[in-house]
């Protein structure tokens, strides 16, 4: 093997193929038959239960679980989807211990809550291993509708206006189809192409026709569409990176995290890939913990999280930083980037501590320098193109609750929006909401 | 440390754990085993006349009913009485008494109901040196085909007559084992005592399907696709078996006949509930097919301690104790006023309370928006359903109401005085006070 974790600067090839393969394996086992049985027992079956009003998408989660229990997943599996056609990514990623399971009783009671996430996946994965799409499209009410961005957002609402009879046309700027879940997610989490393949399988429904490479604001317009269709729904996520505003922000070696994960994502062989011998990803979101975590799994030798606040303001979630830091990842609270210093390349990174006062964050004068041969930015994301005459606020689409912009016949939803929080499952419950929407306002 | 020791009809054990005729009491293997894991006594599996043994199916002899997480709460059998030749069975009796003098050793009969072939089987279990035994009319399955087991345990007049007989015949104990699949049970028990029993035990197993395999719709356990029912036992039918001991002990013709309870004993707990209701033993089977020998450690500390706990020196103090308190309907205090009660400390807002009251009860608990539950007086009947549903233990209670107080649901006073349906002015029958 020519490199390995000790090997300076940013090279492949610092794990063997196995390491590797092991590495971005599936995070979490699926659970098997028996599995699934003992941790559906535990269920109560409680009355208007905490757990569905936990979920964004309000999946009747004691009603699946008791289909398991009675040995009927495929059953689990349609009540779940027909709440949240992406039931299946959101059993993976979702942060099941902020959402469902932080809200179960045996959470309260025993401080282990029933295992919703993991059963949720093995009903999905039982249904979709099937091949079977389960829900029948209604016939056709010669409506059109344009859904731009092929996210979790998008793809819930073109699945659920097709499902009701519309002719959906659903573009993506990108060549392949799913958003963050195809370019956003680190790999382990979804495993085997899932993301590909419940794209496929949710394209069954029928009645989408898919147009992808076509970028909203190049190749269309927003004011064709809204000619051409009888509504628009955008689900167009965040495009752009905020800037790090330090010096040294151009150096060889700094990356946005986003475009990090996207090339893993659709690297053919991880090996290939090359990283930093020492990695230092500036933010405190998920996706700094999935660049991160990802950074050391393919081996760089040290990985470091800069985080400006206190560790308890990260919005990756506990169990996302524990992730992290069980992963060999550092965990760095309270410093904010100053400084990259390198001769063209990236080779050290200068922070400040600093202290929340009242008036925000205050240099305390002190000094850490770490050594750094790649910088992942991951301070968050900006809407790329806004399209005109749209109402903007917070640098976000400003929709009401059913998910109308200020622009008639435009529907948004997901990360691109504000309101919700930035979660698959809250996308999916934005675009599948706004879909029922347009259809309850073409229908009269 | 309380004495565990028991003397049933006069004979001794150590503790009042006896093994029931079943599979694990079918050999000498499993006995000694059973022994050696301290057992107090075992009642060998039923044996039948002499002559070519009985033949059992050769595909799933029991068929199960589980709870949550696969917990076995009944199991039933179509498993006849031994297959084995009788004069194996009769060797291995007498090696084990031999070797485990100080254990109670019964063995369990069942031949056909004819005056010879009770008297040519008796001298030779006598001969194994045996404490006793037990006459299998209990058998709910293939034996009672043949008009034994159950054929006669439905029969008092066939009790009393094959009772007569092995005490007729026999110097030993003779404990008459009931069969529940009948109406009342205290007839059978009558009749056993009228022919001179020394004991019943009960109960035998339940008539039963435990379930239908709905690709092939065949009973389990299906033998070649077809289903007969089997016998049922296991936790599931203690209730049934703890109410059928009851009525014996406190029935004024049966009152003071020996009873060696069975019927879904797991735990020291369940064993208590059978001596305080008239049980001078108790006899196990499912429990140790289910956890194995080694549960008996549990039955004995169990029972040890909480016989320490609450100052009983031997078994035999306890013995009886609740059957004073088994009445009828009638007899019932109406004039005990109880509310439920939810600790909400305890309480993880699982609303099960809610749903089960609300649905399919009296709407006497409410529900905040922040799922706080509340039980409403002046709706609560006190019913217990709350109680039972909840997965708390002890998170809700029944709570007496003192007497004076006004009851919210009635709006009257609570009345000191006990007072019951027989002099209730809505019943009928009652007697005018005048």
């Amino acid at each position: 093997m020519a490199s390995n974790t000790m090997t300076p600067g940013i090279v492949s090839g610092r794990l063997s193929e196995d390491e590797i393969k092991k590495n971005f394996d599936d995070l979490y086992t699926p659970l098997d038959g028996h599995e699934a049985a003992v941790a559906a027992d535990r269920c109560y079956f409680c009355y208007d239960a905490p757990c569905i009003t936990a979920c964004p998408t309000a999946i009747d989660i004691p009603l699946f679980i008791r289909q398991i229990q009675t040995g009927t997943p495929e059953a689990a599996a349609k009540t779940i989807l027909d709440q949240n056609i992406l039931g299946g990514m959101c059993a993976r990623v979702c942060p099941t211990e902020t959402l469902c399971e932080e809200a179960c009783v045996r959470e309260a009671a025993e401080g282990k809550p029933v295992e919703i996430g993991r059963l949720q996946r093995f009903a999905t994965d039982t249904l979709m291993d099937t091949g079977v799409h389960p829900f029948m499209r209604a016939s056709d009410t010669g409506k059109s509708i344009a859904v731009v961005g092929t996210g979790p957002a998008g793809l819930a609402c073109a699945h659920r206006l097709a499902m009701k009879g519309h002719s959906v046309t659903l573009y993506d700027a990108k060549s392949k189809l799913g958003g963050l879940n195809e370019f956003g997610i680190a790999a382990y989490k979804t495993a085997g192409n899932f993301a590909e393949k419940e794209v496929n399988w949710l394209l069954q429904i029928g009645g989408i026709t898919v147009k992808s490479g076509v970028r909203l604001g190049h190749e269309i317009s927003l004011d064709d569409l809204a000619d051409a269709f009888d509504a628009v729904f955008l689900g167009i996520g965040l495009g752009g990176v905020n800037a790090l505003r330090a010096d040294g922000e151009d150096k060889t070696g700094v990356e946005d995290a986003v475009s990090f994960i996207a090339h893993l994502r659709q690297a053919s062989d991880l090996t290939k890939l090359p990283v930093g011998r020492n990695v230092i990803v500036v933010g405190g979101g998920m996706t700094a913990v999935d660049a991160a975590v990802q950074s050391k799994l393919l081996g760089a030798e040290n990985v470091t999280i800069a985080y400006r606040r206190d560790q308890d303001r990260m919005s990756a979630s506990r169990y996302e930083q524990d992730h992290a830091t069980s992963s060999g990842v550092r965990i760095l609270t309270n410093v904010v980037l100053r400084q990259i210093i390198g001769n063209g390349s990236v080779c050290e990174a200068e922070f400040e501590y600093v202290t929340q006062t009242d008036a925000g964050l205050t240099g305390t004068g002190e000094i850490l320098r770490l050594p750094a041969d790649q910088i992942f930015k991951a301070i968050g994301q900006t809407l790329e193109t806004v399209p005109d005459r749209l109402d903007i606020q917070g640098g976000k689409i400003v929709v009401d609750a059913a998910g109308r912009t200020s622009m008639p016949k435009i529907w948004a939803g997901g990360d691109c929006t504000a309101g919700g929080e930035d979660l698959t499952v809250t996308a999916v419950a934005e675009g599948r909401d706004a879909a029922e929407d347009i259809h309850n306002t073409l229908m009269v | 440390m309380a004495d565990l020791s028991t003397n049933f009809l006069g004979i001794k054990s150590p503790n009042p754990f006896w093994l029931a005729s079943a599979p694990p009491t079918d050999k000498e293997y499993n006995v000694r085993r059973a022994f050696e894991a301290g057992w107090g006594g075992v009642v060998w599996k039923t044996l039948g006349s002499e002559g070519p043994p009985v033949v059992n199916v050769n595909g799933p002899r029991y068929g199960a009913v589980y709870g949550a997480d696969r917990r076995l709460l009944g199991l039933n059998n179509i498993e006849l009485i031994t297959d084995r030749p009788l004069e194996v069975n009769l060797r291995e009796i007498k090696a084990c008494k031999r070797d485990y003098p100080d254990r109670a050793m019964i063995v369990s009969l069942m031949v056909p109901c004819e005056e010879a072939a009770w008297k040519a089987i008796l001298p030779l279990v006598e001969d194994t040196g045996a404490d006793g035994i037990e006459l299998n009319f209990g058998c709910p399955h293939g034996m009672s085909e043949r008009g034994m087991g159950a054929a006669v345990g439905q029969v008092p007049e066939y009790i009393e007559m094959v009772t007569r007989w092995c005490k007729q015949y026999s110097r030993m104990p003779v404990i008459v084992k009931l069969t529940p699949n009948i109406t009342d049970v205290r007839k059978p028990a009558a009749a056993a005592k009228a022919g001179g029993a020394d004991a019943v035990s009960l109960i035998n197993t339940i008539n039963s399907i435990t379930s239908v395999d709905l690709d092939t719709m065949s009973p389990e356990p299906s033998i070649d696709g077809k289903g007969s029912h089997g016998g049922y036992c296991g936790p599931a039918v203690k209730p049934i078996a703890l109410s059928m001991v009851s009525e014996i002990a406190r029935d004024p013709e049966t009152h003071g006949l020996p009873i060696s309870g069975i019927g879904g004993i797991t735990t020291w707990r369940d064993a208590a509930e059978f001596i305080s209701l008239g049980c001078g033993n108790v006899q196990v089977c499912t429990a140790a097919m289910t956890y194995g020998f080694k549960i008996v450690d549990e039955l004995k500390s169990g029972l040890s301690d909480w016989m320490d706990e609450k100052g009983y020196a031997s078994v035999a103090d306890v013995v009886g104790r609740a059957v004073p308190n088994v009445t009828d309907w009638q007899y019932l205090n109406l004039n005990y006023v109880a509310k439920a009660k939810i600790d909400q400390d305890a309480c993880i807002k699982c609303g099960r309370c809610y749903a089960a009251c609300e649905d399919t009860s009296h709407q006497a608990i409410s529900m905040s928006p922040d799922r706080v539950f509340e039980v409403i007086d002046e709706e609560c009947v006190a019913c217990n359903l709350c109680v039972n549903v909840c997965p708390v233990e002890d998170c809700i209670t029944m709570e007496p109401m003192t007497a004076g107080d006004i009851d919210p649901r009635t709006g009257k006073v609570v009345e000191p005085e006990y007072a019951n349906w027989t002099s209730h002015p809505n019943n009928p029958s009652t007697q005018a006070a005048e």
